[in-house]
């Protein structure tokens, strides 16, 4: 131990890329965690647009009924990289990257519990993003077994290689799984033992009760997919018979696997989108968050029935009658807290002095898009129902209104709702709503027709299809593409933005928040003195101060 | 302003204490070591998930299967593992011996029993080997063998990984003052062997006594 003096520590502190407008420490292995969260972000909306580039080759094959466009093979392929890339290094990297970003902002702590870890988990994301895309390069093309990768298909191996497109594609899901395990121990422990004087469990943001909710889904789920596909890479590679029919093995035992996971995991998407809205219509409607207490309980309501509604996924897969009544049942029972959370918003949203600004904007739009949703999902629960629709694009219409729908806007409303902060500049408010008005359209256009086509019989995964649907499939194409365009004014304003706006003071919404009291963007430690935390958020309307010590937080940087 | 201590290399795993000391207004204590052991606790309650994971296989393939053992095979031997069981469950008490010596700062009665624990886990390890190269059936011999090499194999990598940190803590006690500012690594060590017997327990009798 030595003797230093609180000057020399401050340069230890902020070594060279510690400050808050040098780029390069966006290159670097970075343990602060708004890089970290700004690396998740930045990369993940990357392969949002190489996902979204399959999507629209896949559209573009479907706009016409015939296969001309692609190979079925290449098709298959797109399908295949299209869900995975969106999944995992989409859907998964940019909630990730927000929660980093907030979640110590947010409950008054410096930085994460293991900032190391945190950088380490975020530089998987690139590796294993490269090494999925190298599965176009090995001999028989990437995977083609879909994102489930069920077996059989999924152990056929066409080209006899050991490293092919189904290995790489395994391999890469492996990688994603240990870094969202790595994550998911961080954001725990950070929530459960990092929060601020008086930062109690229900003073906590709506946000951080549902990224804890969705982390300790990731710590019980993924391990379950991990055993699933450690089994099945054994399978393939070495000629294991665990889920080989054709030697003795039990396929459908790989789907209660995958489902005991990958349902569950659409709750890990979901539920911090719950926390975004919550932490929005509050801000644009200027009231507290109606039934605070209720809507943070629920998620952890939500995180509990997830783990018993996996098999309304497999509903057509021979599963015996008594299992279909019970999940059935717990499915039907998980709308309940969701449909609590909904009413909350509406009765926050009530008789607001309404501000429709572009978060705001996107943030209505996700809600009523995330309803129509909801109501698709609860028929599809139903037994006889989804026995009619399975596999057809009935169902791929649903999940889009959830993940386009609702996730898409809510990070978008997120990142624009935020950007000020992070960035330190104001966005342009006319490209937002140009954005918004391009998503909203382009994303019933797209997905809604995909409805009336699963109902008349069309399935999914397939690149020709019978001419009587190819109206609706129009439709749907020239949707998708008005979604490609959408990205344009979004790309344009960011970068733009980042780059030109005009400055953000710290709390350009007025809203109330711990991130709001500190400068934008904050500095590396956050805060300079912990906030002393003496009231619940959401305190709009209300006179009390939300910490003690609000001019305490930051000292006058301009010194160093 | 007042000179104060730090540590220079910014270890996160000392707990340093400058932030409190900056500022003594926010009695605020930033426990790493209390981070990291709820970190660990944490990381394997999920890997538990993963061995239950594999059990509810082996249980829905043994009821299931139509031929569940391959041709040939009558069943397994139990009475080497047995003595192996006892080895491994015997060592999680030492390795708590070993625990209280150092609390007590003994570091010559923690390393002896340390070393035990090693030797022990060690012992467990080369009798899997060894019945493994008694078997008559491999890993791609249907259900039965693929789940009886992935359980125990996936076991015994984790036998191993714990031998290897109870290595890499017994030469950090030679460390001097080492263990002077908490003994989160073996604690957390020793935790993780507790878990891999426990997971052996339940795979012996699965394995095993349920045949
Ligand atoms: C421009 C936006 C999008 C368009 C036009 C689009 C279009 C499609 C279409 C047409 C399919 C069905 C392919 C088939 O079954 O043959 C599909 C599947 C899928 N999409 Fe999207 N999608 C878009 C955005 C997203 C996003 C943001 C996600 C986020 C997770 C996503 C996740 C998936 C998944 C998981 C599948 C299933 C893949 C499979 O069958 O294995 N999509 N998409």
């Amino acid at each position: 131990m030595t003797k230093l003096s609180v000057d020399e520590i401050a340069q230890i502190e902020q070594p060279l890329p510690g400050a808050p407008n040098n780029w390069k420490r966006f290159f670097s292995f970075s343990t602060d965690h708004k890089v970290i969260g700004i690396q998740y972000l930045v990369t993940s909306f990357f392969f949002f647009l190489v996902g979204g580039i399959f999507a629209m080759i896949i559209r573009g094959e479907l706009i016409t009924p015939e296969a001309d466009l692609l190979d079925r093979a290449v098709y298959n392929a797109m399908f295949t990289m299209h869900g995975t890339v969106m999944l995992f290094l989409w859907t998964f990297p940019s909630l990730v990257g927000l929660s980093n970003y907030l979640v110590p902002l947010m409950i008054g702590a410096k930085d994460m519990a293991f900032p190391r870890l945190n950088a380490a988990a975020f530089w998987m994301v690139p590796v294993f993003g490269v090494i999925l895309m190298a599965s176009f390069l090995v001999p028989g093309g990437p995977s083609q077994s879909g994102w489930w990768a069920y077996p059989p298909v999924s152990l056929q191996n066409p080209t006899g290689n050991l490293i092919n497109g189904q290995v790489l594609w395994m391999l890469a899901v492996a990688i994603s799984g240990v870094s969202s395990i790595m994550g998911a121990v961080n954001f725990v422990t950070t929530i459960a033992r990092m929060r601020a004087p008086g930062m109690t469990w229900f003073r906590m943001p709506v946000f951080v009760w549902t990224v804890f909710a969705a982390q300790i889904i990731q710590l019980f789920g993924l391990p379950a997919l991990t055993a699933g596909a450690v089994m099945l890479l054994f399978d393939l590679t070495v000629g294991t018979s665990f889920f080989d029919p054709a030697k003795g093995g039990d396929p459908v035992l790989f789907q209660h696997f995958f489902w005991f996971y990958s349902h569950p995991a659409v709750y890990v998407i979901i539920l911090p989108i719950f926390g975004i809205f919550s932490e929005i219509f509050p801000v644009y409607a200027r009231k507290p968050l109606f039934g605070y207490k209720v809507v943070a309980i629920s998620s952890l309501i939500i995180t509990g029935l997830s783990g018993i509604v996996w098999v309304h996924h497999m509903f057509a897969s021979g599963t015996p009658g008594w299992m279909r009544m019970v999940f059935m049942a717990t499915t039907m029972l998980i709308s309940v807290p969701t449909g609590i959370k909904v009413f909350a918003w509406v009765a926050t949203i009530w008789g607001g002095k309404l501000r429709l600004n572009t978060p705001m904007l996107f943030a209505l739009g996700g809600l009523v898009m995330f309803v129509f949703a909801g109501v698709t999902g609860i028929m599809l629960a139903s037994v006889p129902f989804d026995i009619h629709v399975n596999n057809t694009y009935f169902v791929v219409g649903h999940f889009h209104y959830v993940i386009y729908g609702a996730v898409v806007m809510g990070m978008y409303a997120a990142l624009y709702h935020w950007f000020p902060k992070m960035t330190g500049r104001m966005y342009s408010e006319g490209l937002g709503k140009l954005h918004f008005v391009l998503t909203f359209m382009g994303t019933n256009l797209n997905f809604f027709p995909m409805h009336p086509l699963g109902l008349q019989g069309m399935p999914r995964r397939v690149a020709s299809y019978d001419p009587e649907f190819a109206f609706w499939n129009v439709v749907a194409s020239l949707g998708a593409f008005l979604l490609g365009m959408s990205t344009l004014p979004f790309i344009l304003n960011m970068i733009g933005s980042w780059v030109q706006g005009e400055a953000a003071p710290k709390n350009p919404w007025r809203a109330i928040g711990l991130e709001w009291l500190v400068s934008s963007p904050p500095t590396v430690e956050n805060y300079e003195e912990l906030p002393i935390v003496v009231a619940e958020p959401y305190g709009y309307g209300k006179t009390e101060p939300l910490v003690a010590n609000p001019d305490r937080l930051e000292v006058a940087h301009e010194s160093h | 302003m007042n000179p104060i201590e730090v540590n220079p290399s910014l270890n996160a795993k000392v707990p340093t204490d400058h932030t409190t000391d900056l500022h003594p207004s926010t009695e605020h204590h930033h426990d790493e070591a209390g981070n990291s052991m709820f970190g660990f606790i944490v990381f394997l309650l999920s890997e538990s998930v993963i061995f239950l994971s594999f059990f509810t296989g082996y249980i829905v393939y043994k009821t299931n299967a139509l031929d569940w053992l391959p041709p040939g095979v009558t069943g397994l031997e139990t009475r080497e593992p047995a003595i192996n069981t006892v080895v491994l469950v015997s060592s999680s008490f030492v390795i708590y011996i070993a625990e209280r010596f150092l609390h007590v700062k003994q570091l010559w009665g923690f390393r002896l029993f340390w070393l035990l624990t090693m030797a022990m886990g060690s012992y467990f390890l080369y009798g899997q080997a060894v019945e493994w190269r008694s078997l008559s059936f491999g890993f791609t011999d249907g259900v039965f063998g693929g789940t009886f090499y992935l359980l125990t194999g996936f076991h015994g990598l984790h036998v191993l990984t714990g031998i290897l940190l109870q290595a890499i803590m017994l030469v950090r006690s030679f460390i001097p003052g080492n263990y002077d500012r908490g003994e989160f690594g073996v604690a957390a060590t020793s935790l993780f062997w507790h878990f891999v017997d426990v997971i052996w327990i339940i795979l012996f009798v699965l394995i095993y006594l349920w045949q």
